[in-house]
């Protein structure tokens, strides 16, 4: 097979077209950027014949050019995305072989879309996010590797190769290399972004890595919210010496370099000593409280059905907790094995239960602050007249209103845990040195930066598109929040 | 004020013996006391040259007992060896004469041993904080004027096109890691992959000569992650002000807009910055030790990773307690320099 360049047939048409167009747009941006700081503010003129004008002059006539432009480059990215499917195997480069694998996740997303924008007038804030530009674009971003991570987690779609596939002879190798003949197995015929220092296919193992980043930054902020919010109600709402103790406990956490903690937490000899472990048993227990609390409060007056809702709640999470808890070779060893069907590895149990912990502060700081806001309102007033408990009025009362900020913080965290868990894998500290997670890539492609800078640039790519659709989203939920 | 700085320090000196406490219980667990004892001595040791190893040297006493040695409120150990050597805490493991103190800890000055670089701690960490310090400064330089000048450009006028590019751009910026955005900046930069190859891709050099070609790319790989989120505040508090009354007297006076913005909104729309930049030294210690991993720059975020991959204790602790100490004295720094900036606020 040949080597695959970059974009193939297309590169002599529909790229340098693309190139041009990329290149004016941004040189106008930027005319338009420094010719709006010297220009007066906007203000609608109204014209001889009764119609409005916003901006008149060279601006205003670059502003709509640009408009013009960015819907070309938008249109020539979506031809070329498209053209490729139609193009037979090679024709159209490695940046076409890569849209066509990524097929079911543009399809999801093109649904996605088409769906939320018909209907957003009728889904609440996410709907609204529709309106804003930035959202739409971070939204975007992020579902790109949602979609990802569930077609590769679930379906094993998109990845072209197995993550862990050393093919001999493709060690270090550049973008599109072929895979040479004479394999036992029939394998993908090129390596699309090149092989790592071990002859494994940097595209399939950056595909791979956002399953493990999409399961563990959610889930760890769920729980770094859980701890956060069921401490930091009462501590904002109480006051007094609870709310000092928990304070001081929480800066002290704050205060510790999160790289220092995360050596002290994840080396292989604390580790062994059990510690990870039994903080997972201190920290997974939040959700039970949480949960727990939150129904008793509002249904304690109403016994059968209080029951019933604990029970159903209760029950499988309890289950869950003792399954993920108790593991054989940790020394919380409680459950019978023939019960238990989870194992977590040990590795991900460590990198989930730092990154929590380093995380659940923060939240805590951010709730108290809400809850010590919200509790001077009428109606918290009004449900302490009417006798309600305070666990209720925390709950169902301070909480609900206090969601806006948290929904927003709520993203802007999951990409920090990202980040989080980057660094983790940066250090090699917690997942094991062949995980495909973005962190251990890089960090396994940067010690031969200087030399072969192809594999670290990929999962950086990923991991900062990732991040940065976050923030774009929190961004635009912010400002669409505000507009209320 | 008095009686809250003083209320503060305590509180800040609370944080640092329980931190430290902390930080020293862990690398006293008996797993890494056991790693430490055998690449010291050597790796085929068996149990019980290993417990005579760590009795011998006074590992093995009870812990707060070793916190007090460790910290100077209680006397240095003296212990008659199971090998027939008399070894003393204060007297570098060696036999004691009488000149050797009776306490040694970190309140008289004494931090101890490097088990891995064989040196004092203090010298390690005061050179180590030095070369870091002259990474900062430039960090500094670059960072903070370049986040304020967005910041205040992008506050000034609210909702405009300017406001949108440059808060995208600070987004931008926050989003990226320092490993990332070092990993690009290099590949790009520093390698041929691109035909740009301008700067050199290792600080190793600029330990001794730094210069714009080697020290270019660390400054603004820390730089810039810090950036967009001072620029965010920058800009938040920007745009409060500009929305106050005062402004608005001054825009009917029909003051001119540039000097609304130079004489009478920037000064108050500093305060918050202000704040802000004293509390990213914590976030900036974090990208100093990725930075200078990435880099090899052998400053303190290099000695921290150091000491705590291979478990040296008194190091480890001795650049934990200097970083809490950062940590703690930026915040204080922080409150005391917001009540001083701003007129409003006064404590009682």
């Amino acid at each position: 097979m040949e080597p695959l360049s970059w974009t193939g047939s297309l590169g002599s048409t529909l790229i340098p077209a693309l190139t041009i167009a990329a290149a004016v747009f941004v040189a106008g941006v930027i005319l338009q950027l420094v010719m709006g700081f010297f220009a007066p503010e906007v203000k609608l003129q109204s014209n001889s014949d009764g119609t409005l004008q916003s901006r008149g002059g060279l601006l205003g006539r670059l502003e709509v050019y640009n408009g013009y432009l960015f819907t070309l480059v938008v249109f020539l990215i979506a031809a070329i995305v498209v053209v490729s499917w139609f193009m037979p195997y090679g024709k159209a480069g490695i940046l076409g072989e890569i849209s066509k694998q990524f097929l079911p996740v543009w399809i999801a997303l093109i649904v996605t879309f088409v769906l939320s924008i018909t209907f957003k007038r009728k889904l609440g804030l996410y709907g609204k996010l529709f309106d804003s530009t930035i959202g739409m674009i971070g939204f975007a971003l992020v579902m790109f590797w949602v979609f990802t991570s569930i077609f590769v987690g679930l379906f094993d779609m998109i990845a072209t190769h197995d993550p862990l596939q050393q093919i001999s002879g493709i060690k270090n190798k550049t973008p599109g290399f072929p895979v040479p003949e004479g394999q036992d197995a029939d394998f993908f015929p090129h390596y699309l972004l090149g092989g790592d220092n071990l002859a494994r296919d940097i595209f399939s193992r950056v595909v791979h890595g956002s399953v493990i980043v999409m399961v563990i930054a959610p889930l760890a902020t769920i729980f770094a919210f859980m701890v956060g919010i069921t401490l930091g109600l009462p501590a904002g709402y109480y006051g007094g010496r609870l709310d000092t103790l928990l304070s001081f406990l929480a800066n002290l956490i704050l205060a510790f370099p999160v790289i220092l903690l995360f050596y002290l937490l994840v080396t292989p000899e604390i580790v062994a000593t059990g510690l990870p472990n039994y903080m997972a048993a201190f920290l997974f227990v939040f959700p039970l409280v949480f949960f727990g609390v939150l129904i008793n409060s509002r249904y304690k007056t109403q016994g059968s059905k209080n029951t019933l809702y604990l029970a159903l709640v209760l029950i499988p999470l309890a289950f869950l907790y003792v399954n993920v808890v108790s593991d054989a070779d940790s020394p919380l060893h409680v459950w019978p094995e023939s019960l238990d069907f989870i194992t977590i590895p040990s590795g991900i149990l460590v990198v989930f239960v730092s990154v929590v912990f380093v995380n659940s502060p923060t939240v805590y700081r951010i709730v108290r602050g809400l809850a010590l806001d919200i509790k001077t309102r009428d109606y918290v007033a009004a449900a302490q007249t009417r006798g309600e408990g305070t666990w209720y009025i925390m709950l169902w009362e301070i909480l609900p209103n206090a969601r806006g900020p948290l929904i927003v913080d709520f993203c802007l965290r999951i990409g920090y845990t990202t980040i989080l868990l980057g660094t983790l894998g940066f250090f090699g500290l917690g997942l094991p040195p062949e995980s495909p997670d973005w962190g251990s890539t890089i960090n396994e492609g940067r010690k031969l930066l200087l030399i072969y800078a192809h594999p670290a640039l990929p999962p950086a790519i990923a991991l900062l598109s990732m991040v940065l659709g976050l923030n774009l989203l929190a961004d635009g939920l912010r400002e669409e929040s505000l507009k209320d | 004020m008095g009686l809250f700085i003083l209320r503060r320090l305590g509180v800040m000196i609370l944080t640092a013996i329980c931190l430290t406490f902390i930080v020293f219980s862990l690398t006293n667990l008996y797993p890494n006391l056991e790693k430490l004892a055998k690449t010291q001595g050597n790796f085929r040791m068996s149990d019980e040259a290993v417990t005579s190893y760590l009795t011998n040297r006074g590992y093995l006493q009870p812990r707060l007992v070793k916190y007090g040695q460790w910290l100077g409120v209680m006397p240095g150990y003296v212990i008659d060896g199971s090998d027939g050597e008399t070894r003393a805490r204060c007297a570098a493991n060696r036999t004691p004469d009488e000149n050797t103190a009776t306490f040694c800890g970190i309140i008289q000055g004494e931090w101890g041993q490097s088990t891995v670089f064989k040196e004092d701690v203090s010298g390690i960490v005061s050179t180590r904080l030095g070369l870091t310090g002259k990474l900062m400064f430039w960090v500094m330089m670059v960072m903070v004027p370049g986040a304020l000048i967005i910041g205040v450009l992008a506050g000034m006028r609210e909702g405009s096109r300017t406001d949108r590019s440059l808060s995208t751009i600070s987004i931008i910026s926050t989003a990226t890691p320092e490993y990332v955005s070092g990993v690009i900046l290099i590949a790009v930069f520093a390698t041929p992959l691109f035909g740009m190859q301008y700067f050199k891709g290792t600080a190793t050099s600029a330990m001794d000569d730094a210069n714009f070609n080697n020290f270019f790319l660390p400054v603004i790989t820390i730089a810039l992650y810090g950036m967009g989120y001072i620029a965010r505040m920058t800009r938040a508090s920007m745009t409060e002000v500009m929305t106050a009354q005062y402004i608005r007297t001054a825009r009917l006076k029909g003051v001119s807009f540039p000097n609304i913005v130079m004489k009478h909104a920037l000064r108050n729309a500093l305060i918050a910055p202000f704040t802000v930049i004293m509390l990213q030294f914590p976030w900036l210690l974090n990208g100093v030790v990725i930075v200078e991993t990435l880099f090899n720059y052998k400053g303190f975020g290099w000695t921290l990773v150091q000491a705590a991959s291979n478990n040296d204790i008194e190091l480890l602790l001795g650049v934990s307690v200097v970083s809490v100490f950062v940590v703690l004295i930026t915040q204080l720094i922080s409150d005391i320099g917001y009540v001083f900036l701003n007129p409003r606020i006064r404590i009682s």
